[in-house]
C-alpha cells in the first residue's frame, strides 16, 4: 500500500518534470546556443539554490558584495531565460574570517537545497573550508581566491576561475622591465596572504632589478615611511602588491612626494575606488594588471571580483540546465568545462585551476580606470 | 516588558536562591542534578531546540565558538574578576596557544594533540610570566594599554615571521584523535563506532534525523559536535579547579589585593606574586582554549583570526556576565559568542544591534548579569545606608 | 635592522622624520579627547574613536556638498574656503557626537556610580554603534527613503568601502631644509595642531571653566561642594574632545583625502597610546607623546621596516612606562598649575 502511493508519487513527479521541460524547451528555442544542453535531459535541480560564502559585512565586505552582485546578475539572466527552472542564492556571510567560515560550511553541506558553491571568497575561508566541501562533495567554484596552496591539497571538489597569483606576479615583473623599461622596481606589499604571494614572485621574478621591498599594514594610512624608502632607493618603478585602499593612499603619497616612476599593481588594485583614492592627478598613469579581460559593454555588476563571480555561476547554472542530478555530476561537469566567460576563456585543470590564464594591463587614463582598453601582457 | 525587566533584573537575586537550594539538597540528588545539568548541555547541540537553535550557521559549530569563548572567558575571569587587573590584550594568549599547537602539530613537528595541548597550555603560562612580571608593577589603567600593546604584537609577529606561517597562516592542523574509523575523503560508508541522530524540530514536534547524524567518536571536517564536546569537558575541568583555587588562600589573597593592593600589601600579602600568579593562570587558560581553536573543526589558523576586537569582546563577555563570578563569565562569554550568530538574519544590521545591547545593558544593569554575591550584598548594604541618610524607615 | 637607512642621510631623516611629526600632531588632537575624559572621570573613553571617524566623513560630506562628486586636485589655496566650512563642519558633528555619548552611554553610569571598568563595555558597545551605523548608512536613509537621493553621500551598497573626498589637496613646496622640501600641507597641520594645543592649555589654565576642570579632576566631590556643577564639567570636557577631534579629522583627511567606518579604531589606538606615553590626564603630556610616537614609529618603520612600527610604537610604551610609571610628564589635570 505504502510502496503503491510511494510509486504513485514518483510517478507524478517524473511527469511533472517532463512537462516543465517540455515547456521550457518550447519557450527557449531562440537561445539554446548558449544553453545547449537543456534539450532532451530533464533540468532535475531546478529550484534548488546556489550557495556564497565569503564576506559581506566587515572589513571585506564590500568585495563580497561585488560578487554577491554578479551572481545575482547571473541567476537574474537565467530566470528570464528559463522561467521554469529558476535557481536562488543563499548567501552566507563569513565576515571574511576563517574562524566563522567551518561553521558556515557545515550549514551549507547539511542543507539539500544547495547543490553548489560560488566561494569561498578569500583563501584563508578556502582553506579552513576546503576539507569540509570535500569530504560532503560539494562542488565550489571561488572567485577570487588566489593563494598558490589552495589546489595543492588534493580537494577534487574545488575550483577557481580565477588565475593564482604566479602567474600574474610573473606577468608583471616582465611587464615592469620589458615593456615599462624599469631598472630599479620598490616592491611594497600589505603583509596580507594574497599580497605576500604576488609581490613575492614579483621579487624573484624581478631578478636583478629589484632595488629594494618594504611592507605596510593593512589600513595603515600613513605611507611617509616608504615614500622616503622609495625615493631613497632611487626607483624608477614600483609594484605593490595588495588592495586598492592602501594602493590609492601609497599612489597619492608617492605623486605628493615627487615620485615620477611607473605605479603598477595587481588584481586587488583593479578597482576604480583606486582613483578616487588617490585622486585623479596622482592615479594618471597607473597600471593595474588582472588575470581577467575587460567586462563586456554595459555588464551591470561592477567592482573586483564581479565578472569572476558571474563566471563562476554560469558554470553552474549551465551544469544544471545541462541535466546535472547530483554534485557529483556537477563536479564532473565543471571539470571539463570549456567556455568564455566574461572575464575570459574557462577552463580547469585537474587541481581545479584555471587553465589558461590572460593577465590584462588595464591603465589610469584621463583621470579614470579604463575598464574598456587593457592591453594583455602574456 | 516590565516582566522581563524585573526577571532580568533579580537574575542575581535568583541564581542565588537556586544554588542555596541546590546546597541543601542531600548528596544523591546534588549528583543526579548535578549530571542531568551537564548532561543536558552535552546533548544540546543533538537536541537542536527550536528557538535557541541559530538559522544560518550550523548550531553545532556556534556551540563550539559557546564553550570556547565560555573557556576564555573563564580564565580571564581570574584575572579580571578576580585580582582586578584589566587586561587588553588577551587575545594574544589565545594565538600564543593556538600557534604552539599549531606549530609542534603540523609546521615543525608531527606531535598528536593530546601531547601538544599540555604544552601549549605550559608555553602560554610562562609568556603569561614573562609579559606580567615587568607590567604587572605598573598600576590600574596603564595595565589595559600596556596589555593591549602586548596582544598587538603577538599579531603583527605572526604576521611576519615566516616560522609561524607568516600571513598564511597554518593549514592541515590534525585534529584531535578519533575513536573508531575515520576515513578521508568524500562517499565515505562509516565513520566511527555509532551513530547518534539528532533531532529535527518540525514547529513544537521532533523527529529523529538520521541522516545528518554526529559519528561517535570522530573528528572529522563535517561535524562540530564531538569538538563542541571535548572542548566542554576541559571546560567542567577548569570549572572545577577554578572553583578550588578560588575558595583556597590563593582565592583570598587575590581578593584583598583587588580590594585595597596597599592594605593588602601591608597585612602581609606579596601582592605583585599574587598578581603575577592570576595573570599566568588566565594566561593559560586563554592558551588552552586556543589550543582547542587551532585544531578545531576547520583545522586552519591565520593571524587574522586573532584581531585586537576579539580582546575586546573577551573583556565584554567577562563584564557583562558578571565580573568576579565564574557563572557569570561563562554565560557572558556564551553570550557573546552566540548572539550575534543567532541573529543572523539581521545580516548586517548584527553588529551594530550587538553594540547597542552591550551599551544599553552596561547602563541598565553595570554590576553585570550574574554579579558575585558580594556584590550584591555590598550594593543592599549601600542601599541601607543611603536610606537611613536620607532618614527614611528602612 | 638599518641604521644607516634612518641616519645614513640627513635629507632622508628629516624625511622620516617631518612626516612622523605630521601624524604625531593628529594624534596628539585625538589623544585630548582620551586625555581629558581620563582625567575628570578616570574613564578610558573607547569610543572616541568614533568621535573622530564622524569627523572625517563630515569633511569629505562638505567637499561633496560644496563642489560635487567631480573629481579635482586643488592647492591649498584653492581649497581652503571650502576647507574652513569643513572645519566647522567636522568639528560640529564630532562635538555632537562626543556629547550624545556622554548623555547615552556614560552619564548613567555616572549617575549610578558604577566601576569604572563598566564604562569600558559601555564605550565599546558605542564604539560598536557609532562605527557601524556609519557602515550602514545607505540602509539607514533607504529606511526613509532617501537613499537614492543622497547617494553621493552614503554610497548605496559600497556604504562600507573607503569614502574619499573628491577634492584631492595638492601640496605645494614652500621652502627647503637642506635638500628636503617643506609642504604646505604638513607645515598647516603640524602649526594648526600646536595653536589649538596651546590654546587649549591657555583655556583650562586661565578661565573659570578650565579652574572647573581642574578642581573636578582632583577631588569631584570637593568640587560638587565647591559649587562646580560637576555635569557640566563632564560635558565641557567631552565637547572640547569632540571639538579637537574633529580638527584632527579635517587635519587628517587633507592629507589622506579617504575615510571608513573603521577609520578611527587604529588611530584612536595610537592616540591612546600617545595619551599614556605622555601622561594620561596631562594636556601636554598628550602633545608630547603624540609627536613622539608618530616620530618614533617612522623611525622603527626606517630601521626595523613598516611592518614593525607598530611593534616599535608598543615597545616603547612599555620602556616608558616602566621607567615612569606614570608617563613622561606625569598624571593628572588637577595637578597643572594655575
Amino acid at each position: 500500500m505504502i510502496r503503491s502511493t510511494k510509486s504513485l508519487r514518483s510517478f507524478a513527479a517524473i511527469a511533472s518534470i517532463a512537462a516543465l521541460t517540455l515547456s521550457a524547451c518550447g519557450s527557449s528555442d531562440d537561445d539554446n546556443k548558449t544553453d545547449g544542453g537543456t534539450t532532451g535531459a530533464a533540468a532535475a535541480l531546478c529550484g534548488k539554490n546556489i550557495a556564497f560564502l565569503g564576506a559581506l559585512t566587515g572589513d571585506a565586505g564590500a568585495l563580497g558584495q561585488n560578487m554577491v552582485n554578479g551572481i545575482k546578475l547571473a541567476l537574474k539572466e537565467n530566470d528570464a531565460k528559463n522561467p521554469d527552472c529558476k535557481i536562488g542564492l543563499k548567501p552566507f556571510d563569513s565576515q571574511g574570517s576563517p574562524d566563522v567560515a567551518p561553521g558556515l560550511a557545515t550549514q551549507i553541506i547539511n542543507d539539500d537545497t544547495i547543490v553548489g558553491l560560488v566561494g569561498p571568497g578569500f583563501s584563508g575561508e578556502s582553506l579552513a573550508t576546503g576539507k569540509t566541501f570535500y569530504d560532503a562533495g560539494l562542488p565550489s567554484i571561488s572567485p577570487s581566491a588566489t593563494n598558490v596552496t589552495i589546489t595543492q591539497q588534493g580537494w577534487t571538489t574545488w575550483h577557481r576561475v580565477i588565475g593564482n597569483d604566479d602567474a600574474q606576479g610573473k606577468a608583471d615583473a616582465k611587464y615592469l622591465t620589458e615593456t615599462v623599461g624599469a631598472k630599479k622596481v620598490f616592491v611594497v606589499d600589505d603583509g596580507q596572504d594574497y599580497s605576500k604571494g604576488l609581490a613575492g614572485t614579483v621579487k624573484t621574478a624581478l631578478g636583478d632589478a629589484l632595488v629594494d621591498s618594504d611592507q605596510i599594514a593593512v589600513k595603515q594610512t600613513d605611507m611617509s615611511a616608504v615614500v622616503t624608502k622609495v625615493k631613497a632607493s632611487g626607483a624608477d618603478a614600483i609594484f605593490y602588491g595588495g588592495y586598492y585602499t592602501e594602493a590609492g593612499l601609497l599612489a597619492k603619497a608617492l605623486r605628493q612626494g615627487g615620485f615620477t616612476g611607473t605605479f603598477m599593481s595587481g588584481d586587488g588594485s583593479e578597482d576604480a575606488q583606486f582613483v578616487k583614492i588617490a585622486g585623479a592627478q596622482a592615479a594618471e598613469g597607473a597600471v593595474l594588471s588582472a588575470p581577467a579581460g575587460p567586462a563586456p559593454s554595459g555588464f551591470e555588476a561592477t567592482g573586483l571580483y564581479a565578472t569572476q563571480a558571474y563566471d563562476a555561476t554560469n558554470i553552474f547554472l549551465a551544469a544544471i540546465n545541462g541535466g546535472a542530478a547530483d554534485g557529483k555530476a556537477i563536479n564532473d561537469f565543471i571539470g571539463s568545462y570549456v567556455g568564455d566567460g566574461v572575464s575570459g576563456p574557462v577552463a580547469f585543470d585537474d587541481k581545479g585551476d584555471i587553465k589558461e590564464t590572460k593577465i590584462y594591463a588595464y591603465f589610469v587614463k584621463g583621470g579614470k580606470l579604463d575598464v574598456e582598453n587593457p592591453s594583455p601582457i602574456e | 516588558m516590565t516582566t522581563v525587566r524585573t526577571f532580568v533584573g533579580n537574575l542575581g537575586e535568583n541564581w542565588d536562591r537556586t544554588v542555596d537550594r541546590y546546597n541543601a539538597q542531600s548528596k544523591p540528588v546534588k549528583i543526579l542534578l548535578t549530571t542531568l545539568f551537564t548532561l543536558f548541555f552535552f546533548a544540546l547541540p543533538l537536541l537542536r531546540p527550536p528557538v535557541l537553535t541559530t538559522e544560518g550557521i550550523d548550531f553545532g559549530s556556534v556551540m563550539f565558538r559557546v564553550a570556547a569563548f565560555a573557556l576564555v572567558a573563564l580564565g580571564l575571569n581570574i584575572v579580571i574578576g578576580y585580582a582586578g587587573l584589566l587586561d587588553l590584550g588577551y587575545v594574544g594568549f589565545y594565538a600564543v596557544g593556538a600557534y604552539t599547537t599549531a606549530v609542534l602539530t603540523v609546521y615543525h613537528g608531527s606531535w598528536p594533540f593530546f601531547l601538544a595541548l599540555p604544552v601549549a597550555i605550559v608555553v602560554t603560562m610562562i609568556t603569561g610570566v614573562i609579559l606580567g612580571a615587568p607590567t604587572l608593577r605598573v598600576r590600574g589603567d596603564y595595565l589595559a594599554i600596556v596589555t593591549l600593546g602586548f596582544g598587538e604584537i603577538i599579531r603583527i609577529c605572526v604576521t611576519n615571521i615566516e616560522w609561524l606561517g607568516a600571513a598564511a597562516g597554518i593549514k592541515d592542523i590534525p585534529h584531535p584523535n578519533s575513536i573508531g574509523p575515520n576515513p578521508e575523503g568524500p562517499f565515505a560508508d562509516k565513520r566511527g563506532l555509532f551513530d547518534i541522530p539528532r533531532l529535527e524540530w518540525d514547529g513544537l514536534i521532533p523527529s529523529l534525523d538520521h541522516k545528518r547524524a554526529t559519528h561517535f567518536l570522530t573528528f572529522g571536517s563535517g561535524d562540530a559536535i564531538p569538538y563542541y564536546w571535548l572542548l566542554l569537558t576541559a571546560l567542567l575541568l577548569v570549572l572545577f579547579a577554578d572553583r578550588l583555587i578560588k575558595a583556597s588562600r590563593v582565592g583570598r589573597a587575590w581578593e584583598a589585593t583587588r580590594e585595597d593592593e596597599d592594605a593588602a600589601e601591608l597585612m602581609g600579602v606579596p601582592t605583585f606574586k599574587y598578581k603575577l600568579m592570576a595573570f599566568a593562570l588566565g594566561a593559560a587558560i586563554g592558551g588552552m582554549s586556543g589550543s582547542f581553536f587551532a585544531s578545531g573543526q576547520g583545522g586552519y589558523i591565520n593571524p587574522q583570526s586573532f584581531p585586537l576586537l576579539l580582546s575586546m569582546l573577551f573583556v565584554a563577555a567577562v563584564i557583562v556576565g558578571g565580573s568576579g563570578n565564574r557563572w557569570g563569565a561563562i554565560a557572558g562569554g556564551a553570550l557573546v559568542a552566540y548572539l550575534p550568530e543567532r541573529f543572523r538574519e539581521f545580516a548586517d544590521y548584527r553588529l551594530f544591534f550587538f553594540g547597542l545591547a552591550l551599551t544599553v545593558l552596561a547602563v541598565w544593569r553595570p554590576e553585570g548579569l550574574l554579579p558575585p554575591r558580594r556584590t550584591r550584598r555590598a550594593k543592599s548594604v549601600e542601599a541601607k545606608i543611603e536610606a537611613l541618610e536620607e532618614g527614611e524607615p528602612v | 635592522m638599518d641604521l644607516g637607512a634612518l641616519f645614513g642621510n640627513f635629507d632622508n631623516f628629516l624625511s622620516f622624520t617631518m612626516g612622523g611629526l605630521v601624524f604625531g600632531a593628529i594624534y596628539a588632537l585625538i589623544a585630548l579627547g582620551y586625555t581629558m575624559v581620563y582625567g575628570v572621570l578616570q574613564l578610558i573613553n573607547f569610543a572616541h574613536s568614533e568621535v573622530f571617524m564622524f569627523g572625517t566623513f563630515a569633511v569629505a560630506w562638505v567637499f561633496v556638498l560644496l563642489h560635487g562628486t567631480e573629481s579635482a586636485t586643488w592647492s591649498l589655496g584653492k581649497a581652503l574656503p571650502i576647507l574652513l566650512v569643513a572645519l566647522v563642519a567636522a568639528m560640529l558633528v564630532s562635538a555632537a557626537i562626543a556629547l550624545l555619548l556622554e548623555r547615552f552611554a556614560y552619564r548613567p553610569l555616572i549617575k549610578k556610580n558604577a566601576p569604572k571598568l563598566i564604562a569600558l563595555i559601555s564605550a565599546i558597545g558605542a564604539s560598536f554603534a557609532l562605527s557601524e551605523a556609519m557602515g550602514l548608512r545607505d540602509r539607514f536613509a533607504g529606511w526613509f527613503g532617501l537613499d537614492d537621493n543622497l547617494a553621493d553621500y552614503v554610497s548605496p551598497d559600497k556604504a562600507r568601502d573607503v569614502y574619499s573626498n573628491p577634492v584631492t589637496i595638492q601640496p605645494t613646496n614652500l621652502f627647503k631644509i637642506g635638500g628636503y622640501s617643506v609642504s604646505d600641507v604638513d607645515l598647516v597641520i603640524i602649526v594648526a595642531a600646536l595653536v589649538m594645543m596651546i590654546a587649549l592649555d591657555q583655556i583650562v589654565r586661565r578661565t573659570r571653566f578650565g579652574r572647573g576642570i581642574r578642581a573636578t579632576a582632583q577631588d569631584p566631590e570637593a568640587a560638587a561642594l565647591m559649587g562646580v556643577n560637576s555635569t557640566r564639567v563632564v560635558q565641557g570636557t567631552f565637547l572640547i574632545g569632540g571639538l579637537m577631534a574633529g580638527a584632527a579629522a579635517t587635519l587628517y583627511m587633507m592629507k589622506i583625502g579617504s575615510t571608513r567606518q573603521d577609520a578611527g579604531f587604529i588611530l584612536g589606538v595610537k592616540a591612546f597610546t600617545a595619551a599614556v606615553m605622555g601622561g594620561i590626564g596631562n594636556l601636554r603630556g598628550a602633545l608630547l607623546g603624540g609627536l613622539l610616537l608618530g616620530v618614533m614609529e617612522n623611525w622603527g618603520a626606517a630601521v626595523f621596516g613598516s611592518e614593525w612600527r607598530d611593534v616599535v610604537a608598543f615597545v616603547l610604551l612599555v620602556l616608558i612606562l616602566l621607567v615612569r610609571p606614570s608617563g613622561l610628564l606625569g598624571e593628572s589635570l588637577g595637578k597643572a598649575r594655575a
